[in-house]
């Protein structure tokens, strides 16, 4: 039954909404404003909103001082890659817990992301020793490989709950008209799934392109991704936040942008099964 | 061809028996209907027939050939799903070309069977829209045209019906009793609804708790019935059942009678008052009280009855349609 909501009630709900997504905004729009201010401006106390001298003198020395598409390619390598091999893991693991369940589905769920509660430095030491030995520190391919890991409990996750939703009669019916394992899959589970597992991509994707961990500790300079780009502006000669703020407009540009375009798909996406 | 013999077939879901040891066979190019209340086992019969469940035990063959083990995709069957079932993301024809893509038959011979399919089931104007654009009835003749073009040693109906309206229902069903009879391919038909059993079938197959309570045609059934479970699940109405003195008359625990083998005469023997009369126009159905005899006798009257509620009324048996059963149920005489 729908509520009555008076105007007045709209109004403070509209405001109180635009006032808590201007809160979380907020950070990133003053990044953004300081990447424009002088070096001056940046530390000045109190701080300036938006009169002061709009400057684009911060992009132009960043740029100089550092390769920001090389640094975007293995951001595009890193995060893609652990994606593409995220999905394809994760595709047959959720199909065989969604439609061929045993009695301890539910609690390897379970213990698959409990592997996100520990926390990541925990495991830092042993996997540096594991990359040095296998000659992955600072390889693109050793950074897809451990996002990949980190995330796959929750791309297994998120399709499980996709799956679920599909009825298992259509499955059985692709057995019985003759499909094998893979064409099922292939064929007629992936296509029902699309929306979801776009979602699924979607999200995996921002979260390996913001992962600062381990692109960080275990990147130097050939593998080195934008969240390298970024730290290295914080960096030794004291603090340039104008510089840093430019570094970081940067960094977060391109998925932002990603973000904005696809946000209807990742709303639907993440709310996906909550409600029925 | 398409025999399908099972052999001490069971199948437990844990420590629960739904099939216990069961024996059929169903013959080549008959049409076979397995009926029983919900929770039978009809349905997983039918899919361990399917090979979509696994077999606890026994042995399955198709033409003589050991199925057991044979995943569904190579017994040769085709299965229709009481949800239809449909590829929601490929357009009809798509849906229909499936199987035979997957048997890797020629593009052409694709072609044409799905062109032979769709006339035969009306859907030559459809074979480019997408399932969700589709009606109900339309939707079940895509997923018979899927089931068709394979030409499968056997077809499989799970409840098929059960999803559409009325009116609807009546006419598929004589749509694929008409594709029964023009393909002659063996058909495993599942159903609660015993009037689409008695229909449809040239063998039933009545099932309660896993075990066969009665395997014959529709009318064998309808005449000996087995045991009061049969007798009372075949026919509609439902047999009327009668029990105490006027059974032990006649030497039974408890004696069984159609509504339509009660007269309403002046010198019958049994006597009440109308409840609800069910006016049809071509039939008349009495519920009657007060009998002494059941809670409530129905007698089917043909045609126009003036009687109302609270009339009296007298009614005889057919003495020759009174089934009579011991008591545990078992059929006498």
């Amino acid at each position: 039954m729908a509520r009555a909501v008076t105007p007045k009630q709209k109004a403070i709900n509209t405001g109180l909404a635009w006032t808590i997504g201007l809160l979380i905004f907020f950070p990133i729009l003053w990044t953004i404003l300081t990447s424009f201010k002088t070096e001056a401006e940046a530390i000045a106390s109190p701080p300036v909103f938006l009169n002061f001298s709009w400057t684009l003198e911060n992009y132009a020395i960043v740029q100089e001082r550092s390769d920001y598409l090389r640094f975007l390619w293995n951001s595009v390598i890193i995060a893609g890659g652990s994606t593409i091999l995220g999905v394809i893991i994760a595709v047959p693991a959720a199909w065989s817990m969604a439609f061929v369940p045993s009695r301890r589905t539910k609690d390897i769920l379970l213990w698959m992301l409990s592997t996100k509660m520990l926390p990541a430095v925990g495991v830092l030491y042993p996997i540096y020793l594991i990359f040095i030995q296998l000659g992955l520190l600072d390889s693109r391919i050793g950074l897809v490989v451990i996002l990949m890991l980190i995330n796959l409990p929750i791309i297994v996750w998120m399709l499980y709950t996709y799956f679920r939703e599909i009825p298992g009669e259509i499955l059985e019916a692709a057995r019985m008209d003759g499909a094998g394992l893979r064409e099922e899959i292939l064929y007629v589970l992936t296509p029902m799934a699309v929306p979801g597992i776009a979602s699924t991509v979607l999200l995996s994707f921002i979260l390996a392109w913001n992962e600062a961990f381990w692109t960080l500790n275990l990147t130097a300079a050939n593998a080195a991704p934008l969240t390298a780009f970024i730290a290295s502006y914080s960096s030794p000669e004291g603090l340039f936040y104008a510089k840093l703020s430019a570094a970081s407009t940067m960094a977060i540009a391109p998925i932002l942008i990603l973000g904005w375009f696809s946000q209807k798909q990742l709303v639907r996406g993440l709310t996906f099964g909550a409600v029925k | 061809m398409g025999q399908i013999t099972l052999e001490n077939v069971t199948k437990s879901f844990g420590d629960t028996d739904v099939i216990p040891p069961l024996n059929l066979t169903i013959e080549d190019g008959e049409f076979c209907v397995f009926v029983g209340p919900s929770g039978c086992g009809k349905s997983t019969l039918l899919r361990l027939i399917a090979g979509l469940e696994d077999l606890t035990s026994g042995t399955i063959r198709i033409d003589d050939q050991d199925a057991s083990q044979v995943p569904p995709a190579k017994r040769g069957l085709a299965m229709v799903f009481q949800s239809y079932a449909l590829y929601p993301h490929m357009s009809v024809r798509k849906n229909i070309a499936f199987p035979m893509r997957m048997a890797n038959i020629p593009q052409d011979e694709q072609n044409r069977r799905i062109e032979a399919a769709a006339k035969a089931l009306n859907l030559t104007d459809y074979l480019d829209r997408r399932p969700g654009q589709l009606s109900g009835g339309q939707r079940q003749r895509v997923a018979i045209g899927r089931a068709i073009v394979r030409e499968p040693a056997a077809f499989l109906f799970d409840e098929p019906l059960s999803n559409l309206d009325a009116a609807l229902r009546v006419g598929m069903r004589l749509e694929i009793s008409e594709l029964h009879e023009r393909l002659k391919t063996t058909m495993i038909y599942v159903t609660h609804d015993q009037v689409e059993a008695m229909t449809m079938a040239d063998k039933i197959v009545v099932l309660r708790a896993g075990h066969i309570e009665q395997v014959g045609s529709p009318l064998e059934l309808y005449r000996q019935p087995n045991n009061r479970f049969v007798a009372g699940f075949i026919g509609s109405p439902k047999m009327n059942f009668v029990t105490g003195a006027e059974a032990e008359k006649l030497g039974a625990d408890s004696i069984g009678v159609r509504p339509e083998h009660i007269d309403i005469a002046d010198d019958g023997p049994w006597r009440g008052t109308v409840g609800i009369a069910e006016h049809l126009g071509s039939d008349t159905f009495l519920h009657v009280h007060d009998t002494g005899l059941a809670d409530t006798l129905t007698v089917r009257a043909k045609g126009e009855v003036g009687l109302r509620h609270g009339d009296p009324v007298t009614l005889a048996p057919q003495e020759s349609q009174v089934h009579r059963f011991d008591a545990a149920g078992a059929r006498l005489g």
